[in-house]
């Protein structure tokens, strides 16, 4: 693995009131890739997510470029480059789209660079611009997902994840969406952490991935090899 | 016809107070879920530090800014102090930390100001304006209750800080992700409810003169037009404020009588809880079951 990686976790801990959902989870992710975190419904992964942007409480080691972030507010994590695209889109709903983008950029400052990204992401997602006066909730599902990624991306994020981007989006829609995050990786250099069900097509786009099972990695490797793994094949390929 | 006008007239002036009133409740509702029952009895003692200010000799205006400067830290204060603590408390416990503030407030303003009834002066001009339809006080209360909404408007409309505020009440969760620290903004919402309050409270006490027990009227007045233009909506609590003072001063004058004044908001709460729980802007949410 060239370089220090992006985001690290050791032995991280993590669980709601008294249930515990991640026993001790270890992954690591380089620089300018994308990783996949696959595991059946339940597993953990959300939680992991979670987990490194402090909306919940969780024990172990976080490290975001070498430095530790756990122990530290959701709301500074985001101030060092972290963007969360969470389960469920989090649309603000009553806002419009643009304004939804902006809000993406609040922690940052200078105009000019945030009205840049802003005719960037409109670049990516064309359907934004022609929906940018509208109130978010309005817009369709796959709407809201790019409407969602591109929040994220406002951030002029280091590190971005990403919960389930494919939910509830037809395969079109899904294809389409993967395609510009695997520009976005190309071209800026954006590390990803990819939380995903449709196992087939994070391990298209992802270079790594990790398999967990309640709560624990049982498996990681390169999107590669995790594809000719047979286990993962009859269990998340389904062929 | 003359009397008529004019009641409605004086029913507008008061209706802004009513209006910025509302509006205070409004925006602790929309990032909260609650109504703040002490609103009135901030704005009340609001009043009497203007009060006490002017008295030491401060001219009107700048005891009028230091008086909503200083409402505006102490509703933040408030927030910080004594209702972030009961924040994830149930309903009826933040219910109760309301009434026990209102209690406060409303005993401490007798205790420091005794319960004598003190004239407070108003900063404009005493000649008569519009003819004899309104008094210069009452065109001014307008004036400064539409300078006041205007301006929250554009705060909420046009600023980062504004849409990070509708973004927090909106969507918490999803407002951290972004970076928004939530827990200041319901602290500010608390800073600016309190400095309308604060407004409202020094319009209105020329007309109806400083006494601990000022507000309370007001507030049922208030809550009436809040939710006659729909607890969620700034907008309806606006309209629903000019409508309620309106309404209030015509059917007093002319059809109940005055004593019965204030049975037209409880009339018009249980109405409106009744035929249209939602109010006339407000949303209408359906919950599947």
């Amino acid at each position: 693995m060239p370089g220090a990686p992006i985001l690290e976790a050791k032995n991280l801990r993590a669980g709601y009131g008294r249930t515990q959902v991640l026993h001790g989870v270890d992954f690591a992710i380089e620089k300018g890739s994308i990783t996949a975190l696959l595991g059946a419904n339940g597993a953990g992964k959300t939680t992991t997510l979670r987990a490194v942007c402090a909306m919940v409480k969780a024990q172990g080691e976080i490290r975001l470029d070498g430095a530790r972030i756990d122990g530290r507010g959701t709301e500074d994590i985001v101030r060092l480059g972290v963007a969360h695209v969470p389960e469920g889109r989090g649309t603000f709903l009553d806002l419009t789209t643009e304004e939804n983008l902006r809000l993406g950029a609040y922690v940052r400052r200078g105009r000019d660079a945030i009205e840049r990204d802003l005719e960037r992401v409109f670049a990516y997602f064309p359907r934004l611009r022609e929906r940018r006066e509208q109130q978010a909730g309005t817009l369709s599902g796959g709407e809201q997902q790019m409407l969602a990624v591109s929040r994220a991306l406002m951030l002029a994020p280091k590190l971005m994840l990403l919960d389930e981007p494919s939910f509830g989006l037809a395969p079109l829609v899904v294809r389409e969406l993967f395609a510009i995050l695997r520009e976005i990786r190309d071209r800026e250099g954006v590390s990803m952490l990819l939380v995903e069900q449709n196992a087939a097509m994070a391990l298209e786009l992802a270079d790594r991935a990790y398999l967990i099972e309640t709560g624990r990695v049982v498996l990681e490797g390169s999107a590669r090899e995790l594809q000719s793994n047979d286990g993962v094949r009859r269990s998340y390929l389904g062929y | 016809m003359e009397a008529f006008l004019h009641q409605v007239m004086a029913g507008l002036a008061t209706g802004g107070v009513y209006a910025s009133l509302a509006l205070a409740l409004v925006m602790i509702y929309h990032a909260t879920h609650l109504v703040n029952f002490a609103q009135g009895e901030m704005a009340m003692f609001s009043t009497y530090l203007a009060w006490s200010l002017i008295d030491a000799g401060m001219p009107y205006w700048p005891a009028f800014a230091l008086t909503v400067g200083i409402s505006f830290v102490a509703g933040i204060v408030i927030e910080r102090v004594v209702i972030r603590p009961v924040e994830h408390a149930p309903v009826l416990a933040v219910v109760v930390v309301f009434i026990a503030l209102l209690v406060i407030l409303n005993s401490v303003a007798g205790w420091i100001y005794t319960y004598t009834i003190k004239p407070f002066p108003s900063p404009f001009p005493q000649e008569m304006a519009l003819g004899r339809f309104m008094s210069p006080h009452e065109l001014g209360a307008i004036g400064v209750t539409l300078l006041v909404l205007v301006a929250l408007f554009l705060f909420f409309r046009f600023t980062p800080l504004g849409l990070a505020m509708r973004a927090a009440a909106q969507n918490p969760a999803s407002a951290r992700l972004v970076g928004i620290r939530v827990g200041w903004m319901l602290a500010l919402g608390w800073g600016l409810a309190a400095a309308v309050g604060a407004v409202a409270g020094m319009m209105m006490a020329p007309i109806v003169y400083l006494d601990p027990n000022m507000m309370t009227g007001i507030l049922l007045y208030a809550f009436a037009a809040a939710l006659l233009g729909g607890i969620d909506s700034p907008l309806g609590a606006v309209v629903g404020g000019f409508a309620v003072g309106v309404l209030e001063n015509v059917l007093g004058s002319f059809v109940i009588g005055s004593e019965l004044k204030r049975s037209v908001a409880l009339v018009l709460i249980v109405g409106v809880l009744l035929i249209r729980p939602s109010g006339f802007f407000g949303k209408v949410s359906v919950t599947r079951v």
